[in-house]
Order: C-alpha cells, then structure tokens, then sequence
C-alpha cells in the first residue's frame, strides 16, 4: 500500500521503539474511530496512525456547530464522542492490519479510568497509547488534568504501571510553562511527548452576537497555530530526553522539517487533510526527502534539534 | 500563500434571512434565502444550516441560482428540524457550503426513483436535465398523497412524450398502491435505461440499487449520514472507507457495493457506535 519511493531508509525513524517508514502520523481526533478511514490515511502515506480519543463509556459528543472556520484554521469542539474502549477494541484490532503502529488516544476521568482504557487497547493489539490531557473543550479531564502536574504524573504512572507498551503524552499550549508539564510527564515515566493539542479559542458571530460553537469555546488547530507549536517543541527539546511528536498547523514538507529542526522526531498532521486529502502525508514525505537529499543528510534523524547548535 | 490555501471560502459560516417559507405538506417546509457561494451548487449537493443556539443540519440544496436564491426542504424529524419549523421569514439562520460532490449528468434514457425529502435533489437534477435526455422516468413515492412532494413542479417539468412521472403510495391515495420499489421491477423489465438516480430513504435506494445490479444499469444514489465538520475531517459521516460529506453524499453502483454490509443496513451514531438504520429514515 505504501509507495516504495517512501520506504526509503533515510526518512526511517524510532520513536520510542516503533518503527516508522517515515515520520508522518495522522494526529489524533481526525477520521480515527474506524479501521476502514484509518485505512485511507495508511494509503495516504502515513507512518503511523493515532486513533481518535476513546474512554471508559461511549460518549455522544457535543450538539453542533462543532468545527467552525476561523481564518487561518478551525476551531473545534466536538465533546470526544466515541464509542467507549470496550466497543472500540474491535476497530483496534482490524486496524493491525495496516502495516503500520496504531496508536490509541485514551482519556477518562481519573488515573485508574486512563488506565483501565490503556490497558485494553493495549491487549487489543494497540502497539502505544497516547494520553489525552490536553483537550481543551471537555470538563474534568484533557486540559484540566494536564494542568495539574500532580494529577497529571499520576495518571501517567498508573497507565505505565498498567501497560507494556510506549505512553505517549499530549501537551495543551493552553499553560504557562509547557517544558516545566514536559518534565513532570517524563518524570512520570513517559516515553515520547506529542506537543501541542489544539489552543484554546473561540469564534462569535456577530449578526446573532452567539458564539458559534455550541460548547462556546473549542481549540484552534491549522497554520495559526504552527508558530506556537514549534516554539513549543523547541522548548521541550531543551529540558527532556524523550522523543517529541510535533503537531500544530502542519501543512507543507517545509514545516515538517522546521518542527523537526526545532526538536521533533516525528510529526502529526490533521487539519491539513480537509485541504490536501490523505495523500498529503505522501506529499510532505517526498517533500522532505528531497529536503534531505539536497542538504546531504544520510537520515532524517541527522536534523532532530539541528536549530539548538548555536 | 499557505495561508489563503487554508481558508476554504465555501465552508465559513455566514448568516442569511429567511425570504420565504412554504409548506410543502403538514411535516414538510422550503425555506430560501440568499447565499452567493450556494448559488453555484450543483444538483446533489448539501449545505450546513445553524439555527443559532440550537443546531447545525446537513441539507440538500433542492434549487440555487436564480438571483443568488437558495432553497432547502427540510422535514420535521427532532428537535432541530422542529425549531427550525417554527422560524418566520426575516428571522436569521447560518450557512456553510456547498458541500460534496454532485450527480454526474448523463442525457440518455434516465430513470429518477425519489422517496420523500429525497425528492428535493432530484428535483433539482430532473429540472436541469429535462431538456436534454432522450427519455426521463421520475418515479415518486410516499406513504399518503399528502407526501407526496413538488407534485405540481414536477409535472411543469415532466412534459412531453419522451417524459413520464410515476407516483406511488403505501396507502393507495394516490397513483399505484405500494412502494416506489413496487413500480420499479415492472418498468426495468420492460425498458432500458443508461442511469438511474435515486434519493430518499436508503431501505429504498438499496432496493434500488438491487435491482439496478440484477438489470444491470449505471446507478448513483445520494446518501444521508450524521455530520459535524462536513469537510472530510472528523469520521463522522463515513460508510466504508467513504465519508459521506467528501467522497460523497453522491455515490456510484461500483462505490456502493464496495459498502454492500453497511449500505441501507447500518449506520454510525453520535458516539461512532455502528447502529442499524431507522425504518423511513428521511
């Protein structure tokens, strides 16, 4: 399924013991609650998939409007629908089939829940989790966990202690000092950060004077938030050792590799899709393969944190 | 550069006044108002309505054109579609789109089958192609007369020899007694046709595209599924590997076949769950 130009060793990458024909993934929350879309993202060119967010119990997410279009992204706040874990294992296990590591988003609403949900996505073949503790439009969780460095290295702890597989953490911009909730996971024991959910925004209409999402507030995702998001990782990349997923507004080989010169080893892409289609992860990986080509570097790995050197 | 690429004119929300309101039958209404990136849809084609405060709706476009003007015939089905019902003219809504694909248009023998709201679209497509196909067949169907939708529109346009206009209800109010599907087998046995169009509920469209399969005719249906972004993102919509609002709401014989155990069989719920599909699903 995936094009040979793209399995080219030089676009390899590690990242925390997966294995990935290049270091494009598709970020959580986009097209992730069936194996039949992850599918066509796998045919797009992704070299790994997160699922969308899943708990403990199903959840219907919010009423719409859901995703608005701001100017230079959207702003969403869907409410985490999804099925629950115990429904979900079955899109898990036929998502295995893809050739590629499948990656299970979990949230929930205390440790023992984050860690219920990793632990059966792990058994259903997930091959890593990512903690959910950054969405910025649901109450008790997301953000409001990963604002709380106690919560929060508890809850990491428990899913470690609970699972096999790499923890991958996913930071909220929405905070003073995200190296400071950096070392807090890593200390925690996380494998790998992914850096940044979505910044928290909203949009109002002004004939109405009505907000336009029916939650009010949701977070921005798109090119608007590129910038803070590489300042992000650029700045994690100073204070943890781990693997760092950058994602925020990638849409361009070129910004891929300005996330991956900041500090990242790998990159999520999203809201690019509404534009491009699947295909945009083949699109940047040969962007990027001819980046490295034309610079000499022998593997991608060459140029993780080059930015740092001065 | 990369910045304008992103902004996606069609799918940011803008308001609109209601012009008119005319009732179509006691749960049925169209509602125009003017939208200048809906005026160049195309027949097939849907748009997100916010009734602020209270909803967003996915809506095919039943017209757009003339003067900017864009109409959507929306039935009453829950708590939004009732809201939206007892909006008045002059009272603002939200609009995004068009969105999804369209009808491709093919001029030979044509045979449109539309069960209630589904009516609209090919409404819209029967007006834009009556003048140019060899022959055209529009089978409608309802449970009563008073279902029956755009009976008088219809018949302005099904004019001629070559055309013909076949109503069916489960009732026997009017025209022949029993399901759209009913007349179908009957007329594909006896006549060949190049394409059929199909809209309404989906037990319906799959009968459709059964026979079509058994008779072996080109066929495109248009689907209906849960949406929220409407541009390809959030997995709501999707059947198979498809979503609906991207890849679709139109879809090809060959395309449905592919979604054969999902198509007029199941579909996914507000929570991603795969739940069978309601009887008389609008």
């Amino acid at each position: 399924m995936v094009i040979q130009s793209l399995k080219i060793n030089r676009l390899h990458v590690d990242l925390a013991g997966l294995k990935l024909v290049n270091p494009t993934m598709l970020a959580s929350g986009i097209l992730g609650l069936s194996a039949d879309s992850l599918s066509n993202v796998v045919s797009g060119g992704a070299g790994a998939v997160v699922t969308k967010s899943v708990g403990l119990e199903p959840r219907k997410g919010y009423t719409n409007p859901t995703i608005i279009q701001a100017s230079c992204g959207l702003v969403n706040s869907v409410g985490l629908p999804n099925p629950g874990i115990n429904e979900f294992v079955k899109e898990i296990r036929e998502a295995k089939i893809l050739g590629v590591p499948v990656i299970v988003s979990v949230y929930g609403f205390s440790a023992e829940e984050y860690a219920v949900v990793a632990k059966k996505a792990v058994d259903a073949g997930a091959d890593a989790v990512e903690l959910n503790i950054s969405c910025p439009h649901v109450k008790k969780t997301g953000s409001e966990i990963g604002q709380n460095p106690k919560v929060l290295a508890e809850v990491v702890r428990k899913v470690k202690a609970s699972v096999g597989k790499p923890v991958f953490v996913k930071l909220s911009p929405n905070i003073t000092d995200i190296a400071e909730i950096a070392e807090v996971s890593t200390n925690a024991g996380a494998d790998a950060l992914t850096v940044i959910n979505t910044v928290k925004a909203m949009v109002i209409d002004t004939e109405t004077a009505m907000p336009m999402l029916s939650n009010k507030t949701g977070g921005l995702s798109g090119p608007a938030i590129k910038p803070i998001a590489v300042r992000c990782v650029y700045e994690i990349y100073e204070r943890v050792k781990v693997p760092i997923v950058g994602c925020g507004g990638i849409t361009s080989w070129s910004d891929v590799v300005e996330f991956i010169l900041a500090g990242a080893t790998a990159i999520q892409i999203g809201t690019a899709i509404a534009l491009k289609g699947p295909n945009v992860f083949m699109t940047v990986t040969r962007g990027i393969d001819a980046y490295l080509k034309r610079k000499g570097f022998e593997s991608v790995n060459e140029i993780v944190g080059l930015s740092h050197r001065n | 550069m990369k910045l304008l690429d992103y902004r996606i004119a069609t799918n940011q929300l803008r308001t609109a006044r209601i012009l008119s309101i005319k009732p179509e039958s006691r749960t049925v209404k169209t509602f125009t108002f003017k939208d200048r990136q809906c005026t160049k849809a195309e027949p097939g084609q849907f748009l997100m309505l916010w009734i602020p405060g209270v909803d967003e709706i996915p809506l095919s476009i039943l017209d757009a054109g003339k003067n900017s003007m864009v109409s959507v015939t929306v039935k009453k089905v829950g708590e939004a579609t009732e809201v939206l019902h007892s909006r008045e003219v002059g009272e603002t809504i939200g609009i995004r789109g068009p969105f999804g694909n369209s009808f491709t248009v093919k001029t030979g023998r044509i045979l449109m089958v539309s069960g209630g709201t589904g009516t609209a679209p090919l409404l819209f497509l029967a007006k834009n192609l009556a003048s140019k196909t060899v022959e055209l067949v529009f089978t409608i169907g309802a449970r009563t007369k008073d279902e029956l939708l755009f009976m008088d529109k219809l018949k302005r346009i099904l004019v001629g020899k070559k055309t013909q206009l076949i109503a069916t209800t489960e009732d026997g109010s009017y025209g022949t007694k029993g399901l759209a599907t009913t007349v179908l087998e009957a007329l594909l046995a006896k006549e060949k046709f190049d394409m059929i169009y199909t809209c309404g509920p989906e037990q319906m469209m799959r009968k459709v595209f059964d026979l079509a399969e058994k008779y072996g005719i080109s066929l495109e249906a248009s689907l209906e599924r849960l949406m929220r972004c409407a541009i390809g993102l959030c997995g709501s919509c999707v059947i198979g590997r498809y979503r609906v609002c991207r890849d679709g709401p139109v879809f090809t014989a060959e395309q449905l076949k592919e979604v054969e155990e999902e198509f007029g069989v199941s579909k996914r719920d507000f929570d991603g769950r795969k739940i069978p599909l309601e009887q008389g699903l609008k």
